[in-house]
């Protein structure tokens, strides 16, 4: 996921909460112990993050398999 | 360590693709014939004579005189007549010249004298030379060759024997002709050099008068009592091929002999031997030899290909020809119990193999097929044990089975009672979670049916045999399961369990004593009225692999199918080598892909109805489209129409199925009001259409998953909206797997858009 491109493609999602638009911040990722930065669309105000059915059967299910063989 | 190398080393050794083809084993000097034909079929003819080359020294020669032991057990007299491989190799070495190699070995101080420049002696010499060594060869005559002259013209022209043996003088050996040896020139020869090499046929004139009564010589390493002598081992000259390798193999001896090395150590397979590769020639259209049209000219070239085409091209892969998993990853089990192992061993670094591990069926057929028995789901099986106790084995394989063993034994299924109005049990039936998933109405059906025929109490007890533990290698899980199920039995006073599932009854088999089937049980008993729906006709029977060492099992249900005036046809595999559905071994959880081709690889074995007495074999079959009934459509004769395509019952609709099925009998039964669901969740009305049902069977998520997902996204508010269409889309993650769903609020309740998951976790403040 390091190495994903950074998601520049506007997105028609905002956020329910606050109807803030989401942009690109760091977050934080975890799966078996292993922890790492990536830049993901979140609300700033709310914290709350989008995880893309791209992103999730994409990059990160060939990371998460990845990190399983480990 | 899952596996010690010597244990390794026993199971590899079982597996015998590996060994040499007949003809390659009974050659005496074991030339690849099997890799010379499909040089010839695929025309590299210069590939062809490298594969003669490397075992034959003059193949020009060889190539025409040889007198082919390797035809006397050529597996294709089996099935028509045996490949003419003698024609082959002079087609091969008639139509390419040999390209001579620049053969740069380090030259060795040591000296070889080899008299006599027959096959032997020039065998020896050749090889020697090869070697480095430092070789004379004496020979009587005015030329090399001896009784390689006496062959026809027309067989062996002269200009070959020169130019064949012209590698000689390339390889430095130092030729002396016209040279006799004596008795006294050999006491000199042997003072002269490091060794010497009589290259002459035992108990030959020539030998006798040389060795006198010293003429003794060892079969197995051509030593003579003379030390640094050694001589011809075989009588006669008459074969060739047995004459070259009678020189290769004092070659092998000289070069041990003057390094110091045993002389004797493994030498097992220099002689001709017998192969333990199994090669199953049945089904293989017998075919005659293809005839020559010139017989002196030899094989045309398109006559060459089709002989060579004939080849059987010997190999055993019995288990790999009857399993698509051994197929997929394009190998046989010794490689790949190498890369288990290997896999296991490692230390730091991706383990490649986890996916291969999780995907075998560990249903044994490899085993029942196996010439030597060799079981890869047994070593399969292990290694997942070993990775599940190193904390190795790769979440996501089997994390969804686990969880569904999980709720077939919590509350919402697991029931133990004893029948209505007892207070005791002669029996228990254990129907088990899968029958109960796709048919809840057939165990009812088939409870009523056993209370009433069987007399002194019939419990009932639902729950999960344990059998996704066992697979997935998580032998804790396993024990602990059974040990619930061990103290639930007990409680009803130890009955004789009646198990409906195959798996259940593989699972239960060493641990409940009386332990039988249903339909061992009901081949004995009046079977239920089927009213008018009596079907009769034919039907292809699907073994379940967990009843492969069952043939009562498997008896009773041909026996069942005959009462009930079927004919029954057998599949090409079946009874003890019958083929999994896939299920077995959580094939279809940990490579769900492979899974679809091992079902429509057994559903295209006949065009007939198949009959299956496992629920999952029946239902993977039914989505593939086959026509497929279980047993008890057939034994209840039910609209046996609709039975026969009924689609399988998806994930979410078994768990409800499951569900139900307690809460009915326990009110119908038991008459006890059943417990209401927990779970403000379950509350949330969903709208799936057949897309989005399709969408979560495939990616294993359940009603239960997105009604979470919905209730906490619209109780928090913790959800993205879309102005655009209105559409929302939230998370939940209820334990390791975090869901998506994407959804739209409508009158009747939620329209389900889209849904997948991810395993990894979010760590920002506002998000988990």
């Amino acid at each position: 996921m390091n190495n994903s491109p950074k998601q520049t493609k506007k997105t028609p999602w905002k956020c329910g909460k606050c109807g803030g638009e989401l942009q690109l911040g760091t977050i934080r990722a975890s799966y078996l112990g292993n922890e790492f930065e990536v830049e993901e669309l979140k609300c700033l105000n709310c914290g709350y993050v989008l995880i893309t059915e791209e992103l999730a059967l994409g990059k990160m299910f060939e990371v998460e398999q990845s990190l399983e063989d480990k | 360590m899952l596996m010690e190398q010597d244990e390794l080393k026993r199971e590899e050794d079982k597996c015998i693709q590996e060994y040499p083809p007949a003809c390659t084993a009974g050659c005496p000097i074991h030339v690849d014939a099997r890799k010379l034909m499909l040089d010839i079929q695929k025309q590299d003819l210069k590939s062809a004579l490298a594969t003669l080359q490397k075992k034959q020294p003059f193949p020009g020669i060889i190539g025409r005189i040889c007198d082919h032991p390797c035809e006397d057990v050529c597996i294709r007299k089996d099935v028509g007549t045996t490949i003419a491989i003698s024609a082959l190799e002079r087609f091969c070495v008639q139509n390419q010249t040999a390209t001579s190699k620049k053969m740069k070995v380090p030259p060795k101080s040591q000296t070889v004298a080899v008299v006599g420049s027959g096959l032997r002696g020039l065998t020896a010499a050749y090889d020697l030379a090869k070697k480095g060594y430092k070789v004379s060869l004496f020979e009587k005559a005015d030329c090399l060759g001896g009784n390689l002259w006496d062959f026809p013209e027309h067989q062996l022209p002269p200009e070959v024997i020169v130019e064949e043996l012209s590698v000689l003088n390339r390889l430095s050996i130092q030729i002396q002709l016209n040279t006799k040896i004596t008795r006294e020139s050999l006491a000199k020869l042997r003072e002269e050099f490091d060794v010497v090499y009589l290259g002459l046929a035992e108990r030959s004139n020539d030998v006798m008068e040389l060795l006198v009564e010293q003429s003794w010589v060892d079969q197995v390493t051509c030593v003579t009592q003379i030390p640094g002598l050694f001589s011809g081992s075989i009588v006669s000259n008459n074969s060739p091929i047995k004459s070259v390798a009678d020189g290769r193999k004092a070659a092998v001896s000289i070069d041990r002999y003057l390094q110091g090395v045993s002389l004797t150590g493994s030498r097992e397979a220099e002689e001709p031997y017998e192969t333990k590769l199994y090669v199953n020639t049945k089904g293989i259209p017998p075919l005659a030899a293809v005839q020559m049209k010139d017989e002196i000219g030899g094989y045309t070239p398109e006559e060459a290909v089709q002989e060579a085409g004939r080849c059987l091209n010997c190999q055993c892969l019995e288990c790999v020809k009857a399993c698509i998993y051994m197929q997929e990853y394009g190998s046989y089990p010794k490689k790949y119990l190498r890369q288990i192992y290997n896999n296991d061993s490692i230390v730091m670094g991706l383990r490649q193999g986890n996916k291969m591990i999780n995907s075998c069926s560990l249903c044994g057929q490899c085993a029942a097929i196996c010439p030597q028995g060799l079981d890869l789901g047994k070593t399969c099986k292990a290694t997942r044990e070993s990775m599940v106790s190193k904390g190795k084995m790769p979440p996501s394989a089997h994390d969804f089975a686990l969880r569904d063993m999980a709720f077939n034994n919590s509350e919402e299924f697991a029931l133990t009672r004893h029948q209505p109005g007892y207070n005791h049990s002669k029996y228990v039936f254990f129907p088990g979670c899968q029958l109960s998933a796709s048919s809840p109405e057939q165990v009812e059906k088939v409870y009523a049916y056993l209370s009433e025929k069987l007399s002194g109490g019939v419990a009932l007890m639902l729950r999960c045999c344990g059998a996704p533990a066992d697979w997935a290698g998580d032998q804790e899980l396993f024990q602990n399961s059974l040990q619930v199920m061990v103290e639930q039995w007990e409680s009803l006073g130890k009955p004789q369990l009646i198990v409906a599932c195959s798996t259940c009854h593989s699972m239960f088999r060493d641990k409940f004593p009386e332990l039988v089937s249903l339909w061992e049980l009901m081949a004995d008993l009046e079977l239920p009225d089927r009213g008018s729906n009596v079907s009769g006709g034919k039907v292809a029977v699907q073994d379940a692999c967990t009843t492969r060492h069952e043939p009562i099992i498997q008896d009773a249900v041909r026996h069942i199918l005959t009462k009930l005036g079927y004919e029954v046809e057998e599949l090409p595999y079946s009874k003890e080598r019958t083929k999994c559905c896939g299920f077995g071994g959580l094939t279809s959880f940990a490579n769900p892909e492979l899974a679809g081709q091992i079902v429509e690889e057994r559903i295209s074995e006949s065009t007939t109805d198949y009959v299956a007495y496992c629920a999952m074999c029946r239902d993977n079959f039914a989505a593939k489209g086959k026509r497929t009934f279980h047993l008890l459509d057939l034994i209840f004769g039910t609209n046996l129409e609709e039975a026969a395509i009924r689609p399988r019952v998806g994930f979410s609709y078994r768990h409800e199925n499951r569900a139900k099925l307690k809460r009915k009998l326990l009110h119908s039964l038991w008459k006890e009001a059943p417990q209401e669901k927990e779970g403000a969740y379950r509350t949330i009305n969903l709208l799936l259409n057949e897309r989005i049902l399709e969408i979560m069977e495939e990616r294993r998520i359940l009603i239960e998953d997105i009604q979470q997902v919905i209730e906490s996204a619209e109780r928090t508010g913790q959800k993205f909206i879309n102005p655009d269409n209105s559409h929302s889309l939230a998370h939940f993650r209820p334990f390791k797997v975090t869901f998506w769903v994407e959804y739209q609020p409508q009158e009747q309740g939620y329209m389900v858009l889209n849904v997948y998951s991810h395993r990894m976790e979010i760590l920002e403040d506002g998000h988990e």
